[in-house]
Formats: C-alpha cells, sequence, structure tokens
C-alpha cells in the first residue's frame, strides 16, 4: 500500500459492535477531512463469534478493494479474543495493536509475542461501565485509536461523534454525553505500560 | 482535503446499498416492486422506509418471489409509470423469464443489481456470475467500481433506458462495494430530478384515449423483426449511453464513458477487468509504471451493449493483453468478457495482441494487488516473448489438483 494509507482492523465479537465501531471512526475521520473506507467481514451471524471490520484512512482518494491484511492498527475489543484468533497476524515491527484490557501492555505483549512498544492499553469496558453505563467498549475505543494513530483531530472525531449521536438519540441526551465522554477518556488513558 | 465535485454536492460516507436507495429516493420512481435477498436486501429495506416515512410518494408493492417483483415491475412499466427493483444472485435467476419479457416488450424498468454468487453451493458473496448469466436478456448492464459510480450510474441509467427503450441493470459487487463505506458525492434533490426528467413514455397500457396492446403473439410473421428492433435498440443504445454520460458531465462534473481506459494509451501490457477489482487494479498499475512498466487498465463500464468497436481500437497497441472475469462460463472454453474483448479484436482486425484469459473472485473469493501483480508479470513475459499464452481459462488464488 501507499506510505500515506493508514489500516485497521477490529477485533471483536458478534454482537459487541466491531462493525459499528468501524463505520463510526470512518465517518469520524471523513469528518476531519480524509478519504475512508469501512467494511466488515461477512460470514454466519452468531452472536459472540469473533468477528473483524476494517478501515483505510488517507488524502488520497481509496481505489484498493481488497481485504486488509498487513494493518498498521490493530484494535482488540475483547481481550479473550487474544486466546483463539491470531489477532497479530500481519503486522509488522511498526505495527501497533491496541487492547481493551486491565493488563499491562507488558503483559499483553508478553502474551501476544510482540515487542512493548507496538502495544497500548486501555480499560474500554471499565469506562464505558462508568461513562455509558454498559460495559459496551467499542465507543471508547474510538478515542484509544485516534490518540494512538496520531495525526488525527480528536476534536473533529468528538464533533462529528455528537452530530451522528444527536441524530440517533434525540430523546435520550444522557447517552450522547455518556458516549463522547467515554471517547475522551480512552483518548486520555490509553497508555504504552 | 476532500471536496465535492459538483458546486452543490454534499460529501457523505456511505455503503455502496446505502447510496443507491439514496438515488431511488431522488429518483422517486411511481413504483418499486421488490423482494428482499442478501446483499442487495438493504437498498428496498432503506427505500421502503423512506416510502413508510412520506419522504417519497411512491407506490410499493412488497411481492412473494423475485418473479413476482419483475412481473409487477414490468407491469407498471408497460401502465406508464416509471418503476424500479433491486435484486441479486437468486433473485435474478428466478426474474430470468421475466427480465426476457421487460425487454422484449421494450419497458425501460431500472434495476439496483448487488452482484453475489449463484448456488449451489451457497454463497452469499460477491462475484458477476449473476449478472452474467443475464447479459443477453436485453438488458442494459452498467457496472460499478464503486459507491460513486453506483450513486451515478443508477441516475443515469433511468434517462439511458427510457431513451433506449430498454430496462437497465446497474450493479455493484456483492460486500466489497454493497456494504463497504465510503466517501460519496451526492447531489440535491431537486438537481438529480432535473437531470432525469419527467417520464413521458410514447405509448402505455393506461391511455385510454389511444388503447394499444403489448406483448401479442407473434409466428413466422412478425416475431423476427421485433426481436432485430430489440437488437438494434441495443446497438442504438451506446451512442445514448454515451449522449446521457456527456450531459451528466456537463451538469454534476463526473466523466464517464462506456469504458474507462486507465493509462491505457501508451501501454504495453493491460489488463480488462470489470467492477471493483479495476480500483485494486489501477493501485498495481501506479506500482508498476513506478518501476517504469508499461502497464495500464481498461475497465468495462457499459457490458450491455458492449462498445466492441471502440475497445478493439483502443487495444490495438497492447502487445499482451489479460481479460480477468469475475464469472465462469462452464463453456468448456473462455469466459464472458474474454470471449467479447477476443471477438472484438478479431472482428476489427486486431491480431497482433496476445490476449489471455483469467477466472478469479467466484464466491467472493480474494483479490489483492499481488494477484494482479502476478497477472501483469506473466504479460510481460508473453509481450516480450519469453513465455507464451495460454490458450485455455486460467485461474486466481484457487486450489487446484
Amino acid at each position: 500500500m501507499s506510505a500515506k494509507m493508514i489500516e485497521v482492523r477490529w477485533h471483536g465479537r458478534g454482537g459487541q459492535g466491531a462493525k459499528t465501531a468501524a463505520l463510526l471512526f470512518a465517518q469520524a475521520v471523513m469528518a476531519t477531512g480524509k478519504y475512508i473506507q469501512a467494511f466488515p467481514e461477512y460470514g454466519p451471524e452468531r452472536m459472540g463469534a469473533p468477528v473483524q471490520s476494517f478501515n483505510r484512512i488517507s488524502d488520497n482518494p481509496i481505489t484498493i478493494h481488497s481485504g486488509v491484511t498487513n494493518p498498521n492498527y490493530v484494535v482488540i475489543l475483547d481481550p479473550t479474543l487474544m486466546e483463539t484468533v491470531n489477532v497479530a497476524e500481519g503486522i509488522s515491527k511498526e505495527g501497533k495493536v491496541i487492547v481493551n484490557t486491565s493488563f499491562s501492555a507488558e503483559e499483553i505483549a508478553k502474551q501476544l509475542g510482540i515487542d512493548k512498544s507496538q502495544v497500548f492499553v486501555v480499560n474500554a469496558g471499565q469506562i464505558a461501565t462508568e461513562t455509558i453505563g454498559k460495559n459496551i467498549p467499542n465507543t471508547p475505543m474510538l478515542g484509544a485509536l485516534v490518540k494512538v494513530i496520531g495525526d488525527l483531530d480528536i476534536n473533529g472525531v468528538l464533533e462529528d461523534t455528537k452530530n451522528k449521536l444527536s441524530v440517533k438519540f434525540a430523546k435520550k441526551p444522557e447517552v450522547i454525553e455518556g458516549n463522547l465522554t467515554s471517547i475522551k477518556r480512552a483518548y486520555d488513558e490509553v497508555k504504552n505500560s | 482535503m476532500i471536496k465535492p465535485v459538483y458546486s452543490k454536492g454534499k460529501l457523505a460516507a456511505k455503503t455502496g446499498n446505502e447510496v443507491m436507495a439514496e438515488a431511488m429516493r431522488q429518483i422517486e420512481p411511481d413504483v418499486v416492486a421488490a423482494y428482499p435477498i442478501t446483499p442487495a436486501t438493504e437498498i428496498v429495506q432503506i427505500f421502503s422506509q423512506f416510502v413508510a416515512d412520506g419522504k417519497v410518494k411512491t407506490e410499493f408493492v412488497a411481492v412473494e418471489s423475485e418473479h413476482s417483483a419483475m412481473s409487477a415491475t414490468l407491469a407498471a412499466s408497460a401502465a406508464g409509470a416509471r418503476a424500479m427493483t433491486g435484486t441479486s444472485s437468486q433473485g435474478l435467476c428466478l426474474m430470468w423469464e421475466m427480465l426476457n419479457i421487460a425487454a422484449g416488450l421494450r419497458l425501460p424498468v431500472v434495476m439496483a443489481e448487488v452482484n453475489r454468487a449463484i448456488s449451489a453451493p451457497l454463497n452469499i458473496h460477491g462475484d458477476q456470475s449473476d449478472a452474467m448469466g443475464a447479459r443477453d436478456t436485453g438488458w442494459i448492464q452498467i457496472y460499478s467500481e464503486n459507491s460513486q459510480e453506483a450513486y451515478d450510474n443508477m441516475i443515469q441509467a433511468v434517462k439511458i433506458a427510457e431513451k433506449a427503450k430498454l430496462p437497465a441493470m446497474v450493479t455493484t459487487d456483492g460486500f466489497i462495494i454493497s456494504h463497504c463505506m465510503e466517501v460519496v458525492e451526492t447531489y440535491p434533490d431537486e438537481d438529480v430530478k432535473k437531470f432525469i426528467g419527467e417520464y413521458k413514455p410514447e405509448r402505455y397500457l393506461l391511455d385510454t384515449k389511444r388503447p394499444f396492446t403489448m406483448g401479442s403473439i407473434e409466428l413466422q410473421d412478425y416475431y423476427f423483426e421485433h426481436r432485430w428492433q430489440l437488437a438494434q435498440a441495443m446497438r442504438d443504445a451506446k451512442k445514448i449511453a454515451v449522449d446521457v454520460a456527456a450531459d451528466f458531465a456537463k451538469t454534476f462534473g463526473r466523466q464517464y464513458d462506456l469504458y474507462e481506459k486507465y493509462k491505457l494509451d501508451d501501454a504495453e501490457i493491460a489488463i480488462v477487468v470489470i467492477g471493483s477489482t479495476a480500483g485494486t487494479a489501477k493501485v498495481v498499475v501506479d506500482e508498476l509504471r513506478e518501476k517504469g512498466v508499461k502497464a495500464g487498465l481498461l475497465k468495462v463500464r457499459v457490458f450491455r451493449p458492449f462498445p466492441a468497436q471502440d475497445i478493439a481500437k483502443d487495444l490495438a497497441k497492447v502487445k499482451a493483453l489479460a481479460v480477468l472475469d469475475r464469472a465462469d462460463s462452464c463453456s468448456g472454453t473462455f469466459a464472458p468478457l474474454y470471449s467479447d474483448i477476443a471477438s472484438a479484436l478479431f472482428a476489427n482486425g486486431i491480431t497482433s495482441a496476445k490476449v489471455v484469459n483469467y477466472v478469479y473472485g467466484l464466491g467472493g473469493r480474494e483479490i489483492a494487488p499481488n494477484h494482479i501483480a502476478e497477472v501483469y508479470d506473466t504479460l510481460g513475459k508473453i509481450a516480450a516473448g519469453t513465455q507464451k499464452p495460454s490458450t485455455d481459462v486460467n485461474y486466481i488464488n484457487v486450489r487446484i489438483k
């Protein structure tokens, strides 16, 4: 792929919102002025089964329509997937893995057999429980991903997410606030230690 | 920074299905009759929501099968309505009888068709076997590389179909485009409506002042003339599609032709392909060009009518050419696109190019840049004379014993 293109792979379980996260992420990044793609991997749809979804981000139009095999970033919504799915598959030495976990980056790096510099952790489940009231880690993980990628505008992402949620939850403003706080908290709390 | 092409255009992140439904909302046909099928379901599902929300005045007919969907759609068209539907794969197969009737009756029905493999084995993923099976039914076929093209093609298809008095299907590759969210520019409702104009059928069944019969029996006396007219209408539709594309470019700023040439003019080796894989192949062409390899691409957009003469002219200087088919023909010989390209070249006296055929991506099987790069590599050897061109179909990324 061209040097400027960023590719992301999301790992989750059916029902956990990996697809929604990729779609929300793409929309939010588009709002900051970039070209995007978001697509899920489709198979039998079963609650709890391992699922993946993907993003591409670029300053130039994206014409490629094959699968993402060498992602720059891997986001893991459910840490138990690391036991059964090779979540580090295809990532280079510069690739980064962002995990929703209460363990340290060092412990996760050891488990995945990759360098600690490649691992970022955030307790997105806890953040979601405290801010949204439910253990739905996909929204806070957006914030963590934006932070780790680095050159994306978190305020633009928050603004776009707010607009999207305002339409969807017009009658439940507390949901909107909770989601936005979760993104901001994960952005602040994601760490490489 | 992303920018709209049209001064009043709006950028949005949408999937192929969402944007086809959006085009249907703006077209606002009089009648839509449809039956759900993966991966096309969303198109008519979203559209039926527009109907339920009162955003369109369309009469939505929820039918019990695709055969009925096409029957109801073509009947509405015969009655004088602008009528549309959407389907995929087995749905298109079940429509087959009525596809031929829509074309034979010269009804400008427009269909959103999401390309999907056909059974058996059961598979919901993208390949073009379904539409290729309907390639000789008298339907105009316009294939889309991405969501933007799907949207633009839907709008153009209405105008092309109504001018040509032929039904038209606009396709996207199942899941690869239908479920992929991308940046799409949409145009204001009133501008789309103005572009397609009001539908004024020349003759229609509900015109009680000028009653006439459609679909009567014609034996040895008239059948042949009417079938000739159908074939001729398809030949004439080439110019119509070109003219509508020119109007579209003038209005909205996006350029389309019957096919797209990508770095083809000085190409020594080239690939001909349809649909989303063209986008992936463009990445490979760019990489090869950076290395100084004269690689090019021809993407067929309007497959029916097939622009044989023009394509032949544009491929005349290519030394080695690979035609990539996302459908097999089970003919014992070559796949559909190859057959049309090869006969186009031969009929127009172009015999210098070595032309090989590859079948790829059946049932959604991955087609990645490295697969396409291998094809160009082989073409390079064929062009240099170090490898003999294969005289049979080749297969990409499949396990063959």
